[in-house]
């Protein structure tokens, strides 16, 4: 088939398309206005008049000049802005670095599309589409194949090699899923377990200083974390993340707390998991008028002399609270580790192990 | 006739190495076939071109950061140039992450390159998609290509969170530190899958490292893959155009590739460099020297996502208090899932939205010429609903900014947001399909009558008149030349049943089409035409009288 003869069938076809298919709920306009086909084209002035095409050719070629120099203005400022100790270094070199290169990119960019909007022909053209299905031809060809491929390997009609590849199949990628099993451990009770037993210190975050409760004035607040949990631990951040406290001292006669929580707190002291409830983020803001918690994150606010409940935001448990009292040296220390797993909920987090 | 002066001679190094890459890869064949192709120009057919430029600019600046980078969670003590945080533990990564910006030349440049392109190429992505479902691109025989592109828009999105956790300063590590918490809320396996993610307890020493393998291998790869598919389709397809005179679903009408659209798409890709650059060198985008490494206690407040990521935030934020139910032992944090689900299902249906339009509509024909988006009033009030829907989720990840920032009450900006995302999309989807449906009607007078000329006149009876001019016929068929669909009844089948398939076409099709707005005829312009010349008469006669 010549190269002629082609471009005819798929001219055909297209002119087809309307008549193969279903219009739907298409409503069929037999009353249509005409299409009166492509506007006129308008000439450019860079068509008319050769001073206007001169000018244009001036300005295109001027833009690759500006991107010229732009270019060799980046080479020039890397080496004249080098960074050293002081921090406004960066700027100027960022600053010069990406002027130059700015207008090394612009200057092509810009040049490049007003070449072709003044200088390059705009008459716009019309080409025929044809459907994207294959025609009929094309089908019978293509079935034909299949049909062919099908009979020589035998794909239908050899069922139990059909099935059994089919099995294969669908079994070879497990091995491949359960290698991926060990990307991390099994969880097992680590999330219900933090850094805090019977007897630590509260220390100070992120000094370790410990503290006592003498230190602690009325509407103070503290970052604590356990005492001995320091950076050279190897689970340092991961023991963090579950036992960072806040520790807030009110006037013990604003304590509402419940019969079994009334050891748990010394002086008016309170200490809380500042890890959220809602999805870990730690809970950062104190308001020391009201007394309420705020988390940055999703704005769960938590109220802290009334257990640390829930008053807004998409949390829905409290924070839950460390048990503390003070050694024979005036330390704060922890009475226990916290009594309910800290953080995020999880599916099985009340189920006890 | 300079061109043929500077052709080449037969021998000439050009011609050599023109036969040389023919005869080994078949160039001329592909010259052949793609040189003249044809492409229709708009500007709106530029945003999934900045989408994919933004992904090579992605491609370079990114190669240029991994020389730098160390993906290592390994605590350091700091001990670069940055004196505020001299001494300070942080990871490799984020040390790396510091030198990148302080100690290499034209680093931060780079880092602001990428970090504004990944923003620049997600935005464009989306707008790309929106311009493709308000102008009808998706529909036959271009719905698997929505497809390809909605994997491609999840891709960037994915490409950019696994990107912003990587320099594992304090604001990306709170990010994870979300994704931790929401991936514990599922049921059954959260736990497990939170260990597997983060090899053990949050944060764990692999995470950064694992997120750099897909960051940089694994979705740039699928992003490449899916681009290719993306672009495959449309040279199979050819580009739309838009409606008009002229233009048909059967033809194609626009510029050749060579020289024009390579002049204009290639210059194009230096543009969206260049404008990514300048902004990346006067503003200021992720300064992670000022949030310090990541630590698990303290937080910054008015913490924000990127952009992208803000619309799950914000329906993570405006889950109402007390959602968190217990089965027994267990316990069900609606508070995570709800909000996953409900963005799931709204991914769900923008990923399937061209399935049920072509379901409903019931059109098997190819279209290719794109209509206006007042003309599809229904779909373009279906669209504005769901980018309202985003919107308030979007906006719902500021509440606290825009509680600090205006002077108001948290607790009720957020009720006000939760109020909005039920309300305004509905609101958005009448004002959108009335406003539609008002344009056509404004369309269809304009194509009758004409346009107003602003000749009053007043006739010898004492009525004034505004004298009308007919369009010209370009303009006229402009406001003409759309597809009309009217409702369907539920009809029974060959077994004589209707089946609650067709009951649900019928009532879907009454949705999308009972206030259509037909099409111009030319009876009705012919009867206008008459009666404003039969008036042109009048007044021609009565200023001849006056005289």
């Amino acid at each position: 088939m010549t190269e002629n003869s082609k471009e005819v069938e798929l001219q055909s076809s297209a002119i087809n398309s309307e008549h193969e298919y279903d219009g739907g709920l298409r409503v069929a306009n037999l009353d249509a206005v005409k299409d009166p086909g492509l506007e006129p084209h308008r000439v450019r002035m860079t068509d008319k008049s050769v001073k206007h095409e001169k000018a244009a050719v001036r300005q295109v070629s001027l833009l690759f000049a500006v991107s010229m120099i732009g270019s060799a203005f980046a080479l020039w400022a890397y080496f004249t802005f080098p960074l050293s100790e002081n921090l406004s270094t960066v700027r100027l070199n960022t600053l010069y670095l990406g002027v130059g290169m700015t207008l090394g990119l612009m200057g092509i960019g810009i040049g490049a599309v007003h070449w072709a909007k003044t200088l390059m022909p705009d008459n716009e053209v019309s080409e025929e589409r044809h459907l994207t299905r294959g025609s009929d031809e094309k089908r019978a060809a293509a079935i034909e194949i299949l049909n062919a491929a099908n009979q020589e390997s035998g794909f239908t009609r050899r069922k139990l090699i059909r099935r059994t590849l089919y099995g294969s199949l669908a079994l070879f990628p497990l091995p491949g899923i359960i290698l991926l099993a060990d990307l991390g451990p099994n969880p097992g009770d680590s999330l219900r377990h933090t850094f805090w037993k019977k007897g630590t210190r509260l220390a100070k975050d992120p000094t370790g200083i410990e503290i006592k409760a003498s230190d602690i004035t009325i509407g103070s607040v503290f970052q604590i974390i356990p005492s001995g949990l320091n950076p050279e631990n190897k689970e340092y951040l991961e023991e963090k993340a579950k036992a960072a406290v806040l520790l807030v001292r009110v006037d013990p006669s604003e304590l509402n707390e419940t019969e079994e929580r009334k050891g748990w707190s010394y002086q008016g002291i309170v200490a809380y998991s500042k890890i959220c409830t809602h999805v870990g983020c730690p809970v950062a803001l104190y308001e020391q008028q009201t007394h309420h918690l705020l988390c940055p994150c999703h704005q769960s606010t938590f109220d802290l002399v009334n257990g640390c409940k829930v008053i807004f935001g998409p949390a829905a448990r409290p924070l839950p609270q460390l048990p503390i009292t003070v050694d024979s040296e005036g330390y704060l220390i922890a009475q226990s580790d916290f009594l309910e797993p800290v953080g995020p909920s999880f599916w099985d987090r009340s189920v006890k192990s | 006739m300079s061109i043929v002066k500077e052709a080449p001679k037969k021998n000439g190094f050009l011609a050599g190495t023109a036969n040389y890459v023919d005869e080994r890869v078949g160039a001329a064949g592909i010259l052949k076939e793609f040189g003249r192709k044809i492409f229709p120009d708009h500007w709106s057919f530029m945003l999934g071109e900045v989408a994919m430029y933004s992904f090579f600019v992605l491609l370079l600046s990114g190669t240029f950061l991994t020389f730098f980078y160390d993906p290592s969670m390994a605590m350091v003590r700091y001990d670069g140039v940055y004196a505020p945080l001299k001494d300070s533990l942080m990871s490799k990564a984020y040390e790396t992450s510091l030198n990148i910006t302080f100690e290499v030349r034209g680093g931060l440049l780079m880092r602001q390159v990428h970090h504004w392109s990944a923003l620049l190429f997600v935005a464009a992505a989306g707008l790309h998609m929106l311009r493709v479902f308000f102008t009808g691109a998706f529909r036959k025989p271009r719905e698997l290509n929505w497809v390809v592109g909605f994997v491609l828009f999840i891709l960037s999105m994915a490409a950019g969170f696994t990107g912003y956790s990587l320099p594992d300063d304090l604001l990306s590590g709170n990010g994870l530190r979300i994704i931790d918490g929401m991936i514990k809320g599922v049921p059954f396996i959260g736990t497990n899958i939170s260990s597997l993610l983060f090899g053990g307890e949050f944060p764990g020493h692999v995470v950064i490292g694992r997120l750099y393998a897909l960051h940089i291998m694994l979705i740039p790869a699928l992003i490449l893959v899916f681009l290719a598919v993306h672009l495959f389709m449309l040279i199979i397809h050819k580009h739309t155009h838009y409606s008009g005179p002229g233009k048909s679903d059967t033809n194609i009408v626009g510029y050749p590739l060579m020289p024009v659209y390579v002049a204009k798409a290639g210059g194009f890709f230096f543009i969206v460099f260049g404008v990514i650059m300048v902004i990346s060198t006067f503003f200021t985008i992720n300064p992670i020297w000022n949030y310090g490494g990541y630590d698990p206690s303290p937080v910054s407040a008015g913490t924000q996502p990127d952009w992208y990521i803000g619309w799950l935030d914000g329906a993570l934020r405006l889950a109402p208090t007390g959602l968190e139910f217990m089965i027994g032992d267990y316990t069900v944090s609606m508070n995570i899932l709800l909000p996953l689900v409900i963005s799931l299902v709204f991914l769900g249906l923008v990923a399937i939205y061209p399935f049920i339009e072509n379901w409903v509509t019931g059109d098997k024909r190819e279209h290719h010429a794109l209509d206006r988006p007042r003309n599809a009033p229904t779909r373009t009030a279906i669209g504005a609903t769901g980018v309202t829907f985003y919107a308030v989720l979007w906006a719902g990840a500021s509440t606290d900014l825009i509680a600090t920032h205006f002077k108001m009450n948290l607790n009720q900006v957020l009720l006000a947001m939760q109020i909005s995302l039920i309300l305004l999309p509905i609101a958005a989807f009448y004002i959108t399909k009335r406003v539609c449906l008002a344009l056509q009607r404004k369309d269809k007078e304009i194509a009758i009558h004409g346009r107003e000329s602003g000749r009053i006149v007043r006739l010898p009876h004492g009525e004034y008149i505004e004298v009308h001019e007919p369009l010209d016929p370009y303009d006229l068929y402009k406001l003409v030349d759309y597809k009309d669909y009217k409702p369907t009844l539920a009809r029974p089948n060959a077994q004589g049943k209707i089946t609650v398939g067709a009951r649900v076409r019928a009532s879907l099709s009454k949705f999308y089409f009972q206030d259509r707005i037909t099409p111009a005829t030319q009876a009705e312009i012919a009867e206008a035409t008459h009666h404003n010349a039969e008036l042109e008469a009048q007044v021609q006669k009565a200023i001849e009288s006056g005289k």
